[in-house]
């Protein structure tokens, strides 16, 4: 029987590449992507502008000011001459944090007075102004305390681990590798099936001696593969172009891929197997891989949010896999911690396969 | 009967061609689904499901010294809300939730940290750990250990009976959504996306369907006009649009607590400026392909991944490098991503909303002019 | 309206997007369409009728030529033309999820049609089309046959002076056929001018006018009657054959004299190449009664293309003979016992029983809706069977069906195999599926391209194949595993008279080789090949048997030599009226 099995995995993929539109489709949007993201999706906050109402011609004032200008952060400092100046910066967003410097500043920091700073922060874009906040508070203390002479009793020494630069991409790539794979393996198991049912040739396959079970593997293979080429296109794209470190073993992120890729694969069958027509799958496949990239932990903390979804992440396999493979390249995972999480998915597969399979053996019987 | 008929464009043609679109959009399910279920769907998620807030997050404290200053920094982080917190005595105990991401950081109070501290001469040190594999909960984490320490700084010195009044304190104060919270411009950004879905994914698939199911080809056989057929198209969507906005805002307000401060009527303008471009290009894309699939596949890269990464909702444009930044440029969505945040948060203020809007209104007429031209009344073409 | 000249074409060429310098979709056609008849367009697969139909509705732009249609411009005046022309696509051009009524309410809104006109209108269309008790019905769920004639009132709102008909009898039983045939010649005589295009020339034969065309060309415009009148004395009959009437067949199309033959009922019918006296020394000792008969359209279609195919099929040498296991029962390799299925309240397969010996070729025939495909797809192993046992050699499709399946080989109706792949793809793909794998499978697959003839097209996607190759494709890739059975699903379903042929000496070497053949169609010329036939109606089998004694079974002096579609539409009446009789209702 496992004759009849590859024949029916060669010829899903003679399919995918019969034409270079085809191979197109799954190629272009994995590059585009591949070079578009590791850029675009980051949280970081760079080239910020600021509006500073600086009421103090003291030279402390100027040097603090200076400092900010100075710093990655920010790029364009907006210098406005009235409050109502600062506000209208903000309204328009020609600033996303706005200063105001009183006019005993340099006076009262020579004197060894705390002083206060007014920053004006906007709210719509509350993750980033708190981003810019917290550096400009981090440079306005240090400024602080050199000119102060103070010495505190203690500081705070902080090290970032797995990523001592917090360079963004470091972050984007594992969990990209994880993200577009899904795209790919989603269509070409969901959709395949769909249009073999609207053309006819799923008929065709069923009055062959290939149950349904044999020709779910006929379309998982395939899935599967392109899932696991994509993921491999990326991972390489991350150490060799972006220069993410790898710091696992190379096995480890294969297995996580190809349980991971079982999965989505049984999720995929899963929606073809409810979907009357291509358009159906199509939207089925919007309408799971949305909410599951949402829900993975990639834009926020999985822990920030509600209790009842806190429980779809925990069985959606993205989450899994995107940990999985942060924590191969980043962290340096041993079986440890690979074994669990690997085991997450390979449930979900278990399930998501097996109910496939129910529903399309009940249908092949009907 | 007369035969003059055919002469120009025809409101009775408009009207029953945009009733027979309307009742295939009632009487396909899967239509429904995008236009009701799914933005439901999308704004609970994105309301709850991203919380930029990191307000819930687990820490790791590790006492290796046992001193009274340790023990006085752990009660103040024990008194301190939202923080999860779990006390270790050394680091080993907390190195597999760490790295499992279980926790988020770790603080650490040395064992050599009383006796620095007690040495006055500034070297005691607390050491924050961060999960570096999440630049974004990092940062946070390591603001949120700077609260820490500064909090133990005034008990120790409120202890001592001296003032620790930093030298300069920095007094934030919010301009719009004063509780700062994530949700408030996430959910009207998620609008955007939600409106991006029915304006081009649904209607990418419309044009195609009639070419596949052989209805174009009947239609085009009878008197319709261009005009006619394009309007017939695109204004039931847009109604289904408008519907779906109604339905987002008030979920936003009622359920989701968003403020909205702006007027409905400037609500409205962006609304139809945007549909206008999100309609466009997929009626674009259907014309183009003719085929359901390739009109989705088309759609689901040029509209809706754009809409989500490249429009400011969750990643700040101006972090991106230049030609990122340049590419957002031709992307409708920045702009009503723009329009909404301020809408909602801010109110009406000319100054974003004439730019923005005045660059939806030209992206509108570009994406609907294309359409037009690209729309044949033949089947070659 | 007067009578007059409605369409008028000169030096029409046309060539699609893609296709060569060299190639035409049409090349230098003319043609005259007159008001008040039916003008028949007839010809194989690829002749250019569709091409035709659209340049005369405007839908393209012609490279070259002149066209003008009831006196306008199809390009420059295309609204006006629109009002004044219907024109009905393969697909009918219906709004499945619109109903029957909200179909008739949108093309009156498109064409103009309001108020009291609009309602005089739908009532005389309800009536011609006898939809009325269906006007709330989504158009989905009409029966093909409705489906058709729900096309044909949308097509006819607003009252066109031309109308233009492409291929509306395929899918559609010959009731359905019958009734839609009666309702355009009622349009023609009330001086309407009507383009019918089909594949058949047996509908082309109807009609008033002619229009033959072949690869783009038109090779006979004129009366029908006038072609039909060439070929007189030339179409014989052979009666009473003694033994196989498929060997007889081939025996005879292998003659020098005789260019075309088919197999009507227990006589086969031939027609001799010109000026050629039957052959009675070749054939007489085994057909001692060979009778001129009416000449056909179709027999002139060949005469005109060159002549039939010789009647070989070089299948015939690959097949080893059939051997049945000593326990299976030769008078039933196929057997239905007692099968019914329901969908919900529905029955549509109401206890049916039948048997299919072996080397058969057992037909199920039926009017659309009236269940053949559900007992054919439960035959086939594609449904379940709500209650009865459903059989092919000896095995139970419910309890092994993988088993069973290994023992047949189905075609589909609809061509439904990998149109992005390969000819050969997609035949080793099938010996694969079928448990070939190695130098048997090489074997077999360079087996059926030459068997086939399609070496040609080895590389060609399935998809871009002409319908004849397609339906050889098709019949290969059934085939792969030289089943026992073999079921096909409406085989020939608009394909043209050579096409049909070509495919039928293949079937019938299989069934030489004792392969058991169950079919279903909507064709009358293909029930004539089948050696028995099941008529399927409202779910029951209301006749089984030889084509020749169902056509006994309703003759009468009024109708001494029953054609087998009155055979077919009679057998359907008596049922109802059996029905009504025994006080059911209708």
């Amino acid at each position: 029987m496992w004759r009849r099995i590859l024949t029916l995995i060669a010829k899903e993929l003679a399919q995918l590449l019969s034409s270079r539109r085809n191979v197109a489709m799954l190629m272009m949007p994995l590059l585009v992507q591949l070079v578009v993201f590791p850029f675009a999706t980051t949280l970081e906050v760079r080239n910020a502008a600021v509006a500073i109402l600086n009421e103090d011609p003291g030279a402390e004032a100027v040097e603090l000011v200076n400092r900010i200008a100075a710093a990655s952060a920010f790029g364009t400092l907006h210098p406005v001459h009235s409050e109502a100046e600062l506000e209208q910066a903000i309204d328009a967003q020609k600033a996303l944090l706005g200063l105001r410097i009183p006019p005993d500043f340099s006076r009262k920091l020579l004197e060894g007075t705390p002083v206060t700073v007014q920053a004006l922060i906007d709210g719509r874009k509350s993750n980033a102004a708190q981003i810019a906040f917290s550096y400009i508070r981090d440079i306005t203390s240090t400024f602080a305390d050199e000119r102060a002479g103070q010495v505190l009793p203690a500081r705070i020494e902080r090290r970032n681990l797995y990523n001592p630069n917090l360079d963004y991409k470091w972050f984007v790539l594992p969990s990209l590798v994880a993200i577009i794979s899904t795209i790919g393996c989603l269509l070409v198991t969901a959709l395949s099936l769909a249009r073999e049912r609207e053309e006819g040739t799923y008929d065709q396959l069923l009055v062959t001696p290939l149950t349904p079970g044999y020709i779910m593997v006929g379309k998982a293979v395939p899935g599967i593969l392109v899932a696991m080429t994509q993921a491999s296109v990326i991972a390489a794209a991350a150490v060799f172009l972006y220069g993410v470190p790898f710091t696992g073993q190379l096995w480890m992120l294969l297995l996580a891929m190809f349980a991971y890729a079982l999965a989505l694969s049984g999720v995929g069958l899963l929606i073809s197997a409810i979907s009357a027509s291509q358009q159906q799958a199509f939207l089925g496949v919007f309408c799971f891989m949305v909410p599951s990239v949402v829900l993975s932990g990639y834009l926020a903390p999985v822990e920030n949010m509600p209790a009842a979804l806190q429980l779809l992440s925990a069985v959606n396999p993205l989450t899994h896999f995107i940990a999985l493979s942060k924590g191969i390249f980043l962290k340096g995972f041993g079986l440890a911690e690979v074994v669990p999480a690997v085991s997450a998915l390979f449930a979900i597969a278990a399930v998501t396969l097996f109910v496939a399979h129910r529903v399309f053996d009940r249908q092949a019987r009907s | 009967m007369t035969r003059t008929l055919h002469e120009g464009f025809s409101l009775r043609r408009l009207r029953a061609l945009c009733i027979k679109e309307t009742k295939q959009i009632l009487r396909d399910p899967s239509s429904l689904l995008i236009a009701v279920v799914l933005p439901v769907v999308l704004l609970f998620i994105f309301g709850f499901g991203i919380s930029l807030d990191t307000n819930r997050l687990s820490l790791g404290i590790v006492l290796e010294d046992q001193g009274a200053e340790a023990q006085r920094f752990a009660a103040v982080a024990a008194g301190s809300p939202y923080i999860h917190l779990r006390f270790a005595r050394t680091r080993a105990e907390l190195a597999t939730p760490m790295a499992e991401g279980a926790l988020r950081g770790l603080i650490v109070i040395p064992q050599d940290f009383g006796a620095r501290l007690a040495a006055g001469d500034g070297s005691a040190r607390i050491q924050v750990l961060t999960d570096g594999s999440e630049p974004n909960t990092a940062n946070f984490v390591a603001s949120y250990a700077q609260g820490l320490f500064e909090s133990w700084l005034h008990a120790r010195a409120d202890a001592r009976g001296v003032s620790a009044d930093p030298p300069v304190s920095l007094e934030p104060r919010y301009w719009f959504n004063p509780s700062t919270e994530s949700r408030n411009f996430l959910i009207p950004g998620s609008i955007a996306v939600v409106m991006t879905i029915i304006g081009a994914l649904l209607t990418s698939l419309v044009v195609a369907r009639e070419w596949e199911r052989g209805t174009m080809e009947a239609l085009l056989a009878t008197p319709v006009r261009r005009g006619e057929l394009l309007l017939s198209k695109a204004l039931p969507y847009y109604g289904l649009g408008l519907i779906a906005m109604a339905v987002c805002v008030v979920i936003a307000v009622v359920l989701m607590h968003v403020p909205l401060r702006g007027s409905i009527a400037m609500l409205f303008v962006a609304t139809s400026l945007f549909l206008g471009s999100a309609l466009g290009l997929g009626l674009l894309l259907s014309t183009l392909t003719r085929n359901q699939f390739n009109a989705a596949l088309a759609a689901l890269n040029a509209a809706f991944l754009p809409a989500v990464m490249l429009s400011g909702l969750i990643f700040e444009i101006s972090s991106m490098p230049a030609f990122v930044q340049a590419v957002t440029l031709i992307v409708p969505a920045r702009y009503f991503v723009t329009v909404m945040q301020t809408l909602f948060q801010a109110g009406d203020i000319a100054a974003i909303l004439l730019p923005n809007l005045l660059f939806l209104l030209v992206s509108a007429l570009f994406w609907l002019g294309l359409t037009a031209r690209r729309t044949r009344m033949r089947l070659d073409g | 309206m007067a009578a007059g000249l409605a369409v008028s074409i000169r030096g029409l060429t046309h060539r699609y997007a893609g296709q060569g310098a060299e190639e035409h979709a049409l090349d230098d056609v003319a043609l005259s369409i007159d008001r008040g008849v039916i003008t028949g367009l007839a010809g194989p697969d690829g002749a250019g009728k569709t091409t035709l139909m659209r340049l005369m509705a405007g839908l393209l732009k012609p490279v070259s030529g002149e066209i003008e249609v009831l006196g306008l411009d199809p390009l420059r005046a295309a609204s006006e033309l629109h009002l004044r022309v219907g024109y009905m696509p393969q697909k009918f051009g219906l709004y499945e999820d619109l109903t029957v009524m909200e179909n008739l309410v949108l093309y009156a809104d498109l064409r103009g049609v309001t108020g009291a006109a609009r309602q005089a209108q739908f009532e005389r269309l309800l009536d011609f089309t006898d939809l009325h008790r269906f006007t709330g019905r989504l158009a989905g769920k009409l029966s093909g046959g409705m489906k058709q004639k729900l096309g044909l009132a949308c097509t006819l709102v607003g009252q066109p002076e031309l109308l233009l008909l492409d291929e509306p009898g395929v899918g559609v039983d010959p009731i359905s056929r019958r009734e839609l045939w009666r309702m355009v010649q009622a349009l023609a005589a009330e001086g309407m001018a009507v383009v019918w295009a089909t594949a058949y020339l047996e509908e082309a034969e109807r009609c008033d006018a002619l229009c033959l065309m072949n690869a783009g060309r038109v090779i006979f415009a004129g009366p029908p009657g006038e072609q039909i009148a060439r070929m007189r004395g030339r179409s014989v009959l052979a009666c009473d054959i003694r033994g196989n009437r498929r060997h007889f067949l081939r025996r005879a199309l292998g003659l020098p004299g005789v260019i075309d033959g088919v197999i009507q009922g227990d006589a086969v019918r031939l027609v001799l190449a010109e000026g050629q006296a039957p052959p009675m020394a070749e054939l007489g000792e085994d057909a001692p009664r060979i009778v001129p008969v009416e000449p056909r359209l179709e027999d002139a279609f060949i005469d005109l293309v060159g002549g039939g195919p010789d009647g070989r099929s070089a299948l015939a040498g690959t097949l080893a003979e059939v051997a049945l296991p000593a326990h299976i029962d030769p008078e039933a390799v196929i057997r239905a016992h007692d099968l019914t299925r329901r969908f919900g309240d529905f029955v549509a397969t109401d206890h049916v029983s039948f048997s299919v010996r072996r080397g058969e070729i057992f037909g199920l025939l039926g009017p659309n809706g009236a269940g053949k495909s559900t007992t054919f797809r439960m035959m086939c192993g594609l449904l379940a069977p709500t209650s009865g046992e459903a059989q092919v050699m000896g095995i139970d499709l419910k309890h092994s069906a993988p088993a069973a399946r290994q023992k047949l080989g189905y075609m589909a109706q609809k061509f439904s195999l990998y149109g992005n792949l390969g000819v050969e793809r997609n035949l080793r793909f099938f010996a694969g599926i079928y448990g070939l794998s190695g130098r048997s499978r090489d074997r077999k697959v360079a087996q059926m391209l030459e068997s086939f003839e399609l070496d040609h097209y080895r590389g060609t996607q399935a998809a871009e194949l002409p319908l004849g190759f397609k339906q050889r494709l098709s019949l290969a890739c059934a085939l792969m595993h030289e089943p026992p059975l073999l079921f096909l699903d409406e085989p020939t379903s608009g394909v043209d008279p050579v096409t049909r042929r070509e495919f039928w000496s293949h079937i019938n070497a299989l069934v030489d080789r004792g392969v058991t053949v169950m079919v279903t169609t909507h064709f009358m010329d293909e029930a004539e090949y089948c050696d028995r036939i099941g008529l399927v109606y409202r779910g029951r089998l209301i006749a089984v048997g030889p084509p020749d004694d169902l056509k006994r079974q309703v003759a009468d002096a009024a109708l001494p030599d029953p054609t087998f579609e009155d055979a077919f539409i009679r057998l359907i009446e008596r049922d109802d009226a059996a029905r009504a009789a025994a006080g059911g209702a209708p």
